[in-house]
């Protein structure tokens, strides 16, 4: 994710890019977040996001 | 127990949980789907400011959600302005672009998406721009459950994302004075399934707990920016829930403050009586939880994801829609 003022550059995974914005949140470059209808509404810890991303992934791997 | 939230509705129905739980352990769908609980007549106010001339621009789901006589896609096929957007600025930023016509954003949801209207109302919003608010808020939903007399319910599954905003205090109602078991989960299959798994131990201890699975994302506090910001641009009043009634504290409106980017009273439209019910249609009961969808008889007949009737069969997070997608995987 990259800042720029209240809007940011998020990584939705796999390279899907859409900004972001960023004004409910206290936020840093770098950082996971939850996105609802193109707004941050929670900043996720990494190890946590990154547990959720790979139960994502499992599960889309079931899916197939 | 109960589930308030289209996502856990979609999680449970989508990966055949229930199939998993013993038959003496129900899981019904409360009213958790925003786009279903939206009245007919707040349709009805969207499309006659469609008809006024303004462009309306909403959420996907709310596009084909019956009105009392038709809805805004019936609108949009007769030549209204009618836009689907992904995010309440990607309205203003077409407002921005087309200086010349009025925008209005017909914002729909519960306190996930509410502290998004708040941001742009309260922010730099270009004069052709107003909304249409039809937010509507989770606990009164939930306190009205418990007064469904014949719903014996003996737990809450509180929405996750919902929770990330409000955090956890406006739930204490329900575990001090009604004596619910409550437990916030999130949404992939192992948190619904964790959820009811603590509801049934507070169960089986004969204990109410609040209780948070979903804590990696929903903070004790919840998300004190979003809260502040609701708060300041919205004042909370009664509200009419399609096929429930009127629930008191449990709508947000503009505040006085804001009144001129109301659209209600910037085009002084304002109904307040729709027909909500379509005959034959079971939504009113569906969205309460006191019967399944395929006990409707419209349900996969008269009514389908195609051509869906009630409101419940229109939204991605209806309950009848979720049974219809995923009707395979039903036991």
């Amino acid at each position: 994710m990259t800042l720029n003022g209240d809007k940011a550059n998020v990584d939705f995974g796999q390279g899907v890019l859409r900004d972001v914005n960023v004004t409910l949140v206290n936020v840093k470059e770098g950082q996971y977040v939850l996105v609802h209808a193109g707004y941050a509404i929670q900043v996720l810890e990494e190890d946590e996001a990154l547990e959720t991303l790979s139960l994502w992934k499992d599960l889309l791997a079931a899916g197939e | 127990m109960c589930h308030i939230c289209g996502t856990h509705e979609w999680t449970i129905t989508h990966f055949g949980l229930r199939s998993l739980l013993p038959e003496n352990v129900e899981v019904i769908a409360g009213p958790g789907c925003p786009v279903c609980i939206v009245p007919a007549a707040e349709i009805d106010e969207a499309i006659q400011l469609a008809k006024k001339g303004a462009t309306i621009t909403c959420f996907g789901d709310v596009l084909r959600v019956p009105g009392s006589d038709s809805s805004l896609i019936d609108a949009k096929a007769n030549g209204a302005d009618v836009r689907i957007v992904y995010a309440v600025s990607d309205a203003v930023a077409m407002a921005k672009q087309e200086p010349n016509k009025e925008f209005v954003f017909h914002a729909v949801g519960f306190e996930t998406t509410a502290p998004t209207t708040a941001v742009e109302a309260l922010g730099d919003l270009p004069k052709n721009f107003s909304f249409l608010v039809s937010h509507r808020l989770i606990p009164p939903a939930m306190e009205l459950l418990l007064g469904v007399g014949d719903l014996e319910i003996s737990g809450f599954i509180a929405p996750g994302h919902v929770s990330a905003i409000i955090g956890l205090k406006p739930y204490e109602l329900f575990t001090r004075v009604y004596r619910m078991p409550t437990v916030v989960a999130g949404f992939e299959p192992v948190d619904v399934l964790m959820g009811i798994y603590m509801i049934l131990k507070q169960v089986s201890e004969n204990t109410a707990r609040l209780e948070n699975e979903y804590s990696r994302v929903v903070k004790p506090e919840g998300n004190p920016k979003a809260q502040e910001l609701m708060n300041q641009a919205f004042n909370v009043t009664a509200g009419n829930w399609r096929g429930i009634g009127r629930l008191p504290e449990s709508a947000l409106q503009l505040k006085p403050t804001l009144a001129h980017l109301d659209a209600r009273e910037k085009f002084n439209v304002h109904i307040q009586q729709g027909k909500d019910i379509l005959l034959g249609c079971e939504c009113h009961l569906v969205v309460i939880g006191k019967i399944k969808p395929d006990e409707c008889p419209m349900f996969m007949k008269a009514c389908t994801p195609a051509k869906p009737i009630g409101a419940c069969m229109v939204s991605s997070e209806g309950t009848c829609r979720v049974w219809a997608k995923n009707v395979a995987v039903q036991t």
